[in-house]
């Protein structure tokens, strides 16, 4: 770990000032469960991390007629064991329950889940100065590729390793961004970027910029959501592919469905081409699968990781027609 | 009742050569340990007497260790497959406030090479006043490499066009031949023959505690404090590189995290350790990071094994061909077991090769060879059980020539409910998760030897005994309580025990599965010698010839008339100021050697996602006597779950563009979690009167073998390769449907 200087903010305001114009300036550092393993490899080299957990009144879950609204130091254990988030988000709750370990999710915020950076092996690992830390390649092509993306990638083939964004996104969330020039909110749809928009991140903040808060509309009375996780090992792992769906289905016919996968593209990746197909629709085991078949077409596998298509085909299939029974 | 004695041989050091000698010893019947089902303590299941040391923290490992002044001692690694150091300058790191010591390639030439191997190689050392700033410091070295070609893969490396590991000769080594009978008659009489290919990969150790050593310097005298298997193998090690007598040097391992056979010796991070300590003239710890763990403290070789077994149609075996090879990294070998693994085939040929790759070189590991070995036979022998119509059980039971070892498949079969829920046909069952059952076995050594011990016996009653031993997490500390307990009728929190020190007598390494048997047959000898001395003194007192006196219950009696009578303390006391001092060693007569194991798997695949659960692991076991079945069944489930992370999740994976290592940690590198872990029914198949035989090895073998037999009764896919990932299973179910 390169050394560093530490400063406790005490207010939302003051955070810009004391972030930088580089990421090798300052990062900021909430529940630190991600943070102190890229530093340790070397991954993030930040001459300053501002502490935000020294900022009063973060850590809150409000909840109105209308949606519910996270504040970005929030724990992952307190998102969990909500009585809102359990009731009317299931989606969300369970797409927590199966983020790392009850340690993890003790120190971890909901705010550091979706902005976690990527667990890429080759962008872990001090040995590869890969794109992504300003390198020349991405050692994922020609290299070990099990783990990486089969959509939206290139010239880098992370994946994004966040359970609780997809889940989010299903949901129609949006993200609260405070910067040197005040507030602004968009949705989570808008907030990640693909590697060919900005190869070195993964969403729209700038380096002077923090998540403040997220905001989840309340779900329709009717519709119902799941999260569906494929690891590798049951205890603490990343997803292969997971799938937050979340559907409005009435007398059969889907109204409304939205799916996101995690672990398969850079960002969490929305399967548009099955939403559309689902709409309208009255859901059949055989729809079901040509939902499936829409979700992957546009898949590029890489020469290790096509096992990955048919999980997420798979995972459509389940997901629609548990949500539909 | 006169206390019958025996004659027995045993072998003893005299002028540094060994000579065969004549003792008597008291004869306590067949196995020496003699009727064991009154006994207090040994054969009955005892908490370590260190688990709440364990659990408090209070029981210091190696990296616990502090000392006044203590430095902190980092490695520099390779940072190249395959290079050649031009130049090497530490001024940067020399000129950090707090590096105290750097030692380079010319200051120990025995130690560190200007010719890189693999990446993770030892170049250098830095000693600084706090682990950051020796972070530090390897960062400020600045290394002029010259980068040469390099191959990682096993594959790769056997083109003989493949960049040479060794410059001076072919990556691929001699083949080791092992035959027997006719092959080609064999084969001739064969009614079905399959071929088939099996891949196992490398595996890492993973011990929790990593490797690491504190050494201290006092003019030429060394004292260390290892994480090792074998005090005295480091000992020696360190005595000789630094050329000073073993008597200068004193290594002490009273608690240690494991080792699994990659901690024997001083290894080049001890060396380094010491050699910086004399650099700085301080103290200093070197404790390894789990990256440097994976890199270049040993592994279990990969295995490629190319099979060809033939059968007659009612399933005899008749003939086995194998041509095998597998990567020990630099240096090593990757040989396995040399003739079919656990089957009798009257004919067979078997050529197997290493092949060096510009990776961390192998070392030991819990059982050396044997799960590739067994998970590639115990594939065959079902895939063969399936052509010929057979049921994987009976097949074995007609081929195997161990008696014990059928008959524990047949407990196994009846416990796991093999007979009646276990689905003949693989992929029934609707839904996509399918269940299934698989078996595989072992076969293991484990004798004992090579330990002396000494036992004092104080007049105020007390008892110390001292043995150079290590407990390395298995529960030694606990047994040698038991039997000094055992032995003097006394309780094991009245027995103080040293272990861990080469100031105690001598005791070989803990490898094997060799402790037990090697330490209880000296500590049983030791203290039952040591007490007939103390009856010898003091049977006059109760007017009775010394072997009529008993020591029970913190008592000594006469056997024939207990109320003649004394406590333990009275009888030590007739002792005057002399205590009983007996230098003892290992007795034939009290262990055995050769052991049978077998696992019953239950699994469910979901074959819509390829991921595969172990449900339950039914394991028999036989160990002969069993000492302490509490710690025996722990090192049976650790063997089960170690076994479980061999077949399912570990995999050291080598990156083949850049030679490097992907997952040298512990997130990419899974090792299975709590919430992985099956049920385990453990069965004891008892032989007592074999005396003691380990367990650590034999239990992790049969489980990969297992668990992919049970793959395939579950959904008819067979997986050829560990582990069994989704990717392997969906491409493998694939293939099936596909026909």
């Amino acid at each position: 770990m390169q050394n560093f200087t530490y400063v406790n903010a005490t207010s939302i305001e003051q955070v810009p000032s004391l972030l930088g114009r580089s990421w090798d300036d300052a990062v900021v550092m909430a529940g630190g469960t991600d943070l102190l393993g890229e530093m340790k490899d070397f991954a993030a080299v930040p001459r300053r991390v501002v502490n935000l957990k020294s900022i009063e009144g973060l850590d809150y879950i409000r909840q109105d007629d209308a949606a519910l609204s996270i504040g970005a130091l929030t724990t992952l254990t307190d998102v969990l064991n909500h009585d809102a988030v359990s009731k009317d988000y299931t989606v969300l709750n369970q797409a927590v329950s199966v983020i790392a370990s009850p340690q993890i999710r003790n120190m971890a915020t909901l705010a550091g889940n979706i902005l976690q950076r990527p667990r890429c092996w080759y962008y872990r690992s001090e040995d590869f100065p890969c794109l992504k830390k300003g390198g020349a390649r991405c050692y994922a092509v020609g290299g070990v590729n099990t783990y990486h993306a089969i959509f939206g990638s290139g010239p880098s083939y992370i994946v994004h390793p966040s359970d609780a964004a997809p889940a989010l996104m299903a949901l129609g969330a949006t993200v609260k961004i405070h910067g040197p020039r005040g507030g602004n909110e968009v949705v989570l749809d808008d907030f990640f970027t693909l590697p060919e928009m900005n190869i070195r991140r993964e969403n729209i903040l700038r380096p002077n910029e923090i998540v403040t808060e997220l905001t989840i509309p309340k779900p329709e009375a009717n519709s119902k959501g799941m999260y569906l996780k494929v690891r590798e090992r049951d205890s603490i792992d990343f997803a292969l592919v997971s799938l937050a769906a979340q559907m409005t289905v009435v007398n059969g016919t889907c109204e409304r469905a939205s799916l996101v996968f995690g672990g398969v593209a850079p960002v969490p990746w929305r399967a548009i081409e099955a939403e559309r197909y689902l709409q309208g629709r009255r859901i059949t085991e055989s729809r079901a699968e040509s939902a499936a078949e829409a979700a992957v077409e546009d898949a590029k596998p890489m020469p290790h990781n096509g096992y990955k298509v048919e999980i997420a085909k798979n995972l459509v299939r389940q997901a629609v027609m548990a949500l539909a029974a | 009742m006169q206390q019958k004695m025996k004659k027995v041989k045993i072998t003893i050091q005299e002028d540094g050569e060994p000579k065969e000698i004549e003792i008597e010893v008291p004869d306590t019947g067949e196995g020496g340990w003699g009727d064991v089902s009154k006994n207090r303590y040994v054969s009955k299941s005892h908490t370590r007497v260190d688990a709440v040391d364990k659990v408090t923290g209070r029981a210091k490992y190696t990296a616990d260790i502090k000392l006044p002044g203590l430095l902190y001692g980092r490695i520099l690694r390779s940072a190249h497959p395959r290079a050649r150091i031009n130049r090497i300058d530490a001024t940067r790191a020399m000129a950090l406030d707090g590096v105290k010591a750097v030692v380079l390639p010319g200051d120990d030439p025995a130690v560190f090479s200007r010719e890189c191997r693999f990446a993770g190689q030892e170049i250098a050392a830095v000693a600084a006043t706090t682990p950051e700033v020796a972070e530090d410091a390897l960062h400020a070295i600045d290394v002029d490499y010259e980068v040469l070609p390099f191959v990682v893969d096993e594959d790769a490396a056997r083109d003989p066009a493949a960049a040479q590991v060794h410059g001076d000769r072919a990556n691929e080594g001699e083949s080791r031949v092992g035959e027997q009978g006719d092959i080609a008659a064999g084969f001739a009489q064969a009614d079905v023959t399959l071929e088939a290919s099996y891949r196992c990969q490398v595996q890492s150790h993973i011990a929790l505690e990593t490797h690491g050593t504190v050494c201290q310097w006092e003019g030429d005298k060394l004292t260390v404090w290892a994480s090792t298997q074998g005090v005295f193998s480091v000992r020696g090690e360190l005595a000789g590189h630094f050329g000073i007598p073993e008597t200068n040097v004193r290594v002490i391992t009273e608690f240690m995290g494991g080792g699994f056979g990659a901690k024997f010796g001083a290894r080049k991070e001890g060396v380094i350790c010491a050699l910086i300590a004399k650099k700085a003239g301080a103290p200093v710890k070197l404790m390894l990071t789990r990256k440097e763990e994976h890199l270049a403290t040993g592994n279990r070789p990969s295995a490629v094994q190319h099979v060809k077994l033939g059968a007659t149609k009612d399933g005899k075996l008749v003939a086995y061909e194998r041509s095998n090879y597998g990567t020990p990294g630099v240096a090593g070998s990757a040989n396995i077991p040399g003739a079919p693994y656990l089957y009798e085939i009257p004919n067979y040929r078997i050529e197997q090769t290493s092949v060096f790759t510009n990776a961390g070189p192998m070392a030991a590991q819990r059982a050396p060879g044997h799960p590739q070995a067994a998970f590639a036979m115990e594939s065959m022998m079902d895939e063969m059980a399936e052509a010929l119509g057979l049921d994987p059980v009976d097949i074995r039971q007609m081929n195997d020539p161990d008696e014990a070892r059928r008959n524990m498949v047949a407990m196994g079969a009846e416990h796991i409910g093999w007979k009646t829920r276990r689905s003949a046909q693989p992929n029934t069952g609707n839904g996509r998760i399918k269940t299934g059952m698989g078996v595989g076995s072992c076969r293991w050594g484990g004798g004992g030897g090579r330990t002396q011990a000494e036992c004092t016996i104080n007049p105020d009653g007390s008892v110390e005994v001292k043995c150079g031993t290590q407990d390395i997490g298995t529960g030694t500390l606990t047994l040698v309580h038991m039997i000094a307990a055992e032995e003097f009728g006394l309780k094991t929190d009245e027995i103080t025990v040293g272990i861990g020190d080469t100031n105690y007598p001598f005791s070989g390494g803990s490898g094997g599965s060799t402790t037990a048997a090697s330490v209880s047959p000296a500590i049983k000898g030791t203290t039952m010698l040591a007490k007939l001395e103390l009856f010898n003194k003091i049977a006059p007192r109760f007017g009775v010839e010394p072997g009529e006196l008993v020591a029970s219950d913190g008592n000594v009696f006469v056997s024939s008339d207990p109320s003649k009578s004394m406590t333990w303390q009275q009888a030590t006391a007739q002792l005057g100021d002399e205590p009983i001092f007996f230098h003892g060693q290992w007795l034939p007569g009290y262990s055995d050697s050769g052991v049978p194991g077998v696992h019953f798997v239950e699994v469910s695949v979901d074959t819509e996602t390829g991921l595969v659960k172990v449900d339950r692991v039914v394991a028999v076991h036989n160990s002969g006597l069993i000492l302490n079945p509490l710690t025996w069944a722990s090192q049976v489930n650790g063997g089960v779950l170690m076994g479980i992370g061999y077949g399912m999740y570990e995999n050291r994976i080598m990156d083949p563009a850049t030679g490097y290592m992907v997952n040298a940690n512990l997130e990419d590198y899974r090792l299975m979690g709590s919430t992985d872990i099956p049920e385990i029914d453990i069965l004891r198949y008892d032989e007592p009167e074999r005396g003691v035989i380990g367990i650590g090895e034999p239990a992790t073998i049969p489980t990969p073998g297992a668990i992919a037999n049970a793959i395939y009764n579950a959904c008819g896919a067979r997986i050829r390769e560990m582990p069994f990932t989704p990717d392997k299973v969906l491409s493998a179910l694939a293939a099936v449907q596909e026909g």
